[in-house]
C-alpha cells in the first residue's frame, strides 16, 4: 500500500524528517506516536502533498506509484486521504458542495458516470447519522463555526463519504470527549477492510483501545525510533517517550 | 460629449420640452445646467476622483435618447430579467419608458408607480419639494447633469402604513446602437411614515452597448419606513455608468441597500445616506466583480446627523486580469451625534498580477461616545482552504472558483429576495474559473 523509504524533508530550510522508513500493507492499521515536534504532521503535510513541504530525498511509492510525484488532488483521487490535525475554517463552502465535488472528482478519476443527485443524497444521510451529526452540517460552511469536536468528526464523515484506501488521521482524537471518541472509532471502523489500511497519528491509549493497531511506531526527531506491537503503545502510556528516546 | 456638447443638447431640448414640463421644473433644469457648465467635468485632481478618471466619457460622441423608440423584443428582454416576482415593472429602453413592455397595474391603494414626467406635471406639490434636494448638485457635476436634463425616470411614492409585499421593479435596458446613447434616468422614492417597500433597480445592456447611463437615485425616508433598496448593474463591458443614490432617514427609518455590479466598462457609484433623526439605520452592502479592463468604483457616504443611530457597511471587490477596483468609505459624525454605531469592512479579492484596487476608509468623528470601527483587507485566495479543498480532490481550478463564490457568497447571503440570491449566484458562478463544473456544484 504505501511504502515510504529513507525521507528527508524540510520546511524553511529547517530539515524535520531526517530519513524515515515506514511500511504499511493492504489492511493494517499503524500508529504512529511520538514527542510534539517530532515530525508527525509534517509527515501527514507531506504525504498529502503540500506547499512548502520540501522533499529533499528519499522515496514514497503509493500502490506501487512515486505518490510524491502526484498533485494533492491526484493523491486523494488515488485514495490517500488526510484528517488534518488542525482543520481550516471555509466559510461559504457548504460542506455539501464539498462532499460532492470531491466524490465526483474520484470518480471522473475512474472513469465512472456521476453519481445521482438523489443517491448521493441517500449515502450523505446515512454517513452523516454514522458519525452521529446533525443532517443540517451538511448545508453549513466547511466546519464554519464547528467546535473542535465537530470538526474532528466532519473529516471522518469526509472519509466515510471517499472511502480511501489509505486514511491518515492527524491526532483525529485529540480534544474529543469519550463519547466523540467512540463516534470518531466507530467511523474509522467502519472504513477498515482487507484492501484499507489506516495510518493514526496520536498520543493517547484510549483511542488504541477503540481502533486496535496492528503496528506501533515511535517518531523521533524525524525518524521512526522503535516499532512494535499494541503493547508498545501501552509501554509507552506507562513510562513516557523519555525511556524510548533515549535507548535509541 | 464635451460640456460644451452637453449645452448644446440642453438648448436644443429645452425649448421643446416647455410645453411638457411645469415651469418649476424648466427652472430647476436651467439653474442644473448653470452649475454644471460653472463645475464642467471633474478632472483626476479633484480629491473624490482620483483613482477614476472619466476623459473616456467626455471624449466619446454619445447621442441624446431620443423619441424614436429602439425595437426591442421581448425575447431579448428576457434575458435580462432577473426573475423577480413583482408588484410592477417598468421597462426603459435607453433611458425612456416603454410602456409595452411595462407592467403598472395592481399596486394597493396608498402606492404610486409613475413615469416621472406624468408625475412632474400631476404632482408637482409632492415632488417640488424633494427633487434635487436630496441630492446635492454642488458635489457632483453628474448629479448637475442628471438634473438639468431631468425628465425621464419614475416617481414612487407611498402613503403612510402603506405596506408593498412584491417588490417595483425598474429595468433599464440599452440597446447595441451605431452612436451609443447618453440617458439620465431619475428615481425619486418618498416612503411616507412606516411604509415598506422593495426596490430593484437593474441596469442591463446588450452585448456590445457602448452607452452612458448617468443615473441618480433619491430617497427621503419618513419615521418609520424601511426601503430595501437593490442596484444591480450588469451593462455591457463597453458601457459607462455614473449613478448615485442619495438618502435622508427620518426617526427610526432602515434601509438596506445592496449594491451589485457586475458589469460595465468604467463605473462609478456614489452612495450618501443622511441619517438625520435618532434611530435611523442604515445597511450597506455592496459587491463588485470586475475582470478585463473593467473599472469599478464605489464611494459611500454615511452621515451621523443624530444621536442613536447605526450604519453597517459591507462592500466585497473581486478584481482579476487587468480591471480596477477602487473603494472609499466616508463616515462623517456630527458633534451632536452621540452614542452612534458605525462598523464598516471593505474586502478586496485581488486574483491576478495585472488587476489592482484602491480602498480607503475616512473617518470624521466629532462626538466622543460612539462605537465605530472599520478594516479593510486586499488579499489572494487562502492558501490554507486552497490546499485543504485539493486535498479532499478537487483540482485547482474547482478550488479557486468554489472560494471565489465563497466571498461573493457573504454579500449575497445578506440579499432578501431569494429570487435575487438565485439569479446572481447563478450569473457569479457563469463568471469564474470551471463554471460549468460548479454550476452542477451550488
Ligand atoms: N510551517 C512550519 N514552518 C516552520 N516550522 C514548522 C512548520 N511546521 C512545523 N514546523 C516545525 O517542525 C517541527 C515538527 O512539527 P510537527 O510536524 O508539527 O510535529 P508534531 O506533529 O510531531 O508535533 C517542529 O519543530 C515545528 O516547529
Ligand atoms: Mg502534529
Amino acid at each position: 500500500m504505501l511504502k515510504i523509504t529513507d525521507l528527508h524533508a524540510e520546511v524553511d530550510g529547517k530539515p524535520i524528517l531526517k530519513g524515515l522508513n515506514l511500511e504499511v500493507g493492504s489492511g493494517e492499521v499503524h500508529a504512529i506516536m511520538g514527542p510534539n515536534g517530532s515530525g508527525k504532521s509534517t509527515l501527514c503535510q507531506v504525504l498529502a502533498g503540500r506547499d512548502g513541504y520540501q522533499v529533499t530525498s528519499g522515496s514514497v511509492s503509493f500502490e506501487g506509484q512515486d505518490l510524491l510525484a502526484m498533485a494533492p488532488e491526484i493523491r486523494a483521487r488515488e485514495g490517500l486521504l488526510l484528517a488534518f490535525q488542525y482543520p481550516v475554517e471555509i466559510p461559504g463552502v457548504k460542506n455539501v458542495y464539498l462532499l460532492k465535488a470531491a466524490y465526483n472528482a474520484q470518480r471522473e478519476h475512474r472513469g465512472e458516470p456521476e453519481v445521482d443527485a438523489f443517491e448521493f443524497l441517500q449515502l450523505l444521510r446515512e454517513r452523516t447519522r454514522i458519525m452521529k451529526m446533525d443532517e443540517s452540517f451538511l448545508h453549513r460552511g466547511v466546519n464554519e463555526g464547528f467546535s473542535g469536536g465537530e470538526k474532528k468528526r466532519n473529516e471522518i464523515l469526509q472519509m466515510l463519504v471517499l472511502e480511501p484506501k489509505l486514511a491518515l488521521l492527524d491526532e483525529t482524537d485529540s480534544g474529543l470527549d469519550i463519547d466523540a471518541l467512540k463516534v470518531v472509532s466507530e467511523g474509522v471502523n467502519t472504513l477498515r477492510g482487507e484492501d484499507r489500511s489506516v495510518v493514526l497519528v496520536t498520543h493517547y491509549q484510549r483511542l488504541l483501545d477503540h481502533i486496535v493497531p496492528d503496528f506501533v511506531h515511535v517518531l523521533s526527531d524525524g525518524r521512526i525510533i522503535k516499532s512494535g506491537d499494541k503493547s508498545l503503545a501501552l509501554e509507552l502510556e506507562a513510562n513516557g517517550y523519555q525511556n524510548v528516546v533515549e535507548a535509541a | 460629449m464635451s460640456e460644451a456638447d452637453y449645452l448644446e443638447a440642453f438648448r436644443s431640448e429645452q425649448g421643446s420640452l416647455g410645453a411638457q414640463l411645469p415651469d418649476w421644473v424648466m427652472a430647476l433644469r436651467l439653474s442644473a445646467l448653470g452649475r454644471f457648465e460653472r463645475a464642467g467635468f471633474p478632472d483626476p485632481r479633484h480629491e473624490e476622483w482620483r483613482y477614476t478618471n472619466i476623459r473616456p466619457i467626455v471624449k466619446k460622441a454619445f447621442k441624446p435618447a431620443g423619441d424614436a423608440l429602439a425595437p426591442l423584443e421581448v425575447g431579448v428582454l428576457d434575458q435580462h430579467r432577473l426573475g423577480v416576482d413583482s408588484a410592477v415593472e417598468l421597462v426603459f429602453v435607453n433611458g425612456r419608458l416603454h410602456a409595452g413592455l411595462s407592467q403598472m397595474q395592481g399596486l394597493p391603494d396608498g402606492a404610486v408607480v409613475e413615469d416621472l414626467g406624468t408625475a412632474l406635471r400631476s404632482r408637482g406639490e409632492t415632488l417640488q419639494p424633494l427633487l434635487g434636494q436630496i441630492a446635492d448638485d454642488r458635489d457632483s457635476s453628474f448629479v448637475a447633469l442628471s438634473t438639468a436634463f431631468l425628465r425621464d425616470g419614475v416617481f414612487i411614492g407611498l402613503a403612510p402604513g402603506c405596506v408593498l409585499e412584491r417588490p417595483i421593479k425598474l429595468l433599464f435596458v440599452s440597446t447595441r446602437e451605431a452612436q451609443p446613447v447618453v440617458f439620465h434616468p431619475r428615481i425619486l422614492f418618498h416612503g411616507g411614515a412606516n411604509s415598506q417597500a422593495t426596490v430593484i433597480e437593474h441596469y442591463a445592456g446588450m452585448e456590445g452597448s457602448a452607452s452612458f447611463t448617468n443615473t441618480v437615485t433619491e430617497a427621503a425616508l419618513e419615521a418609520g419606513a424601511r426601503l430595501e433598496h437593490y442596484k444591480i448593474q450588469r451593462e455591457s463591458t463597453q458601457a459607462y455608468h455614473i449613478g448615485s443614490l442619495h438618502v435622508r432617514q427620518m426617526r427610526d427609518s432602515s434601509l438596506r441597500s445592496h449594491n451589485v455590479n457586475l458589469g460595465g466598462r468604467l463605473v462609478r457609484n456614489d452612495l450618501n445616506i443622511g441619517l438625520m433623526e435618532p434611530g435611523a439605520e442604515v445597511l450597506l452592502n455592496g459587491l463588485f466583480m470586475a475582470g478585463g479592463r473593467q473599472h469599478v468604483d464605489n464611494h459611500t457616504r454615511v452621515h451621523h446627523a443624530a444621536p442613536h443611530t447605526q450604519s453597517t457597511e459591507e462592500y466585497r471587490g473581486i478584481i482579476d486580469d487587468h480591471a480596477r477596483g477602487v473603494f472609499k468609505g466616508r463616515v462623517l459624525v456630527d458633534r451632536g451625534a452621540q452614542r452612534i454605531e458605525a462598523h464598516q469592512t471593505s474586502a478586496n479579492l485581488v486574483l491576478s498580477d495585472g488587476a489592482e484596487v484602491d480602498t480607503k476608509p475616512e473617518l470624521e468623528i466629532y462626538a466622543d461616545d460612539v462605537v465605530c470601527s472599520h478594516g479593510a483587507t486586499v488579499g489572494q485566495l487562502d492558501e490554507q482552504s486552497l490546499f485543504y479543498l485539493r486535498s479532499r480532490g478537487l483540482d485547482d481550478k474547482t478550488a479557486r472558483g468554489l472560494l471565489t463564490f465563497a466571498f461573493a457568497g457573504e454579500v449575497i447571503s445578506r440579499i432578501g429576495e431569494q429570487s435575487i440570491r438565485d439569479r446572481l449566484e447563478e450569473v457569479i458562478v457563469g463568471r469564474l474559473p470551471d463554471h460549468q463544473r460548479l454550476k452542477e456544484l451550488v
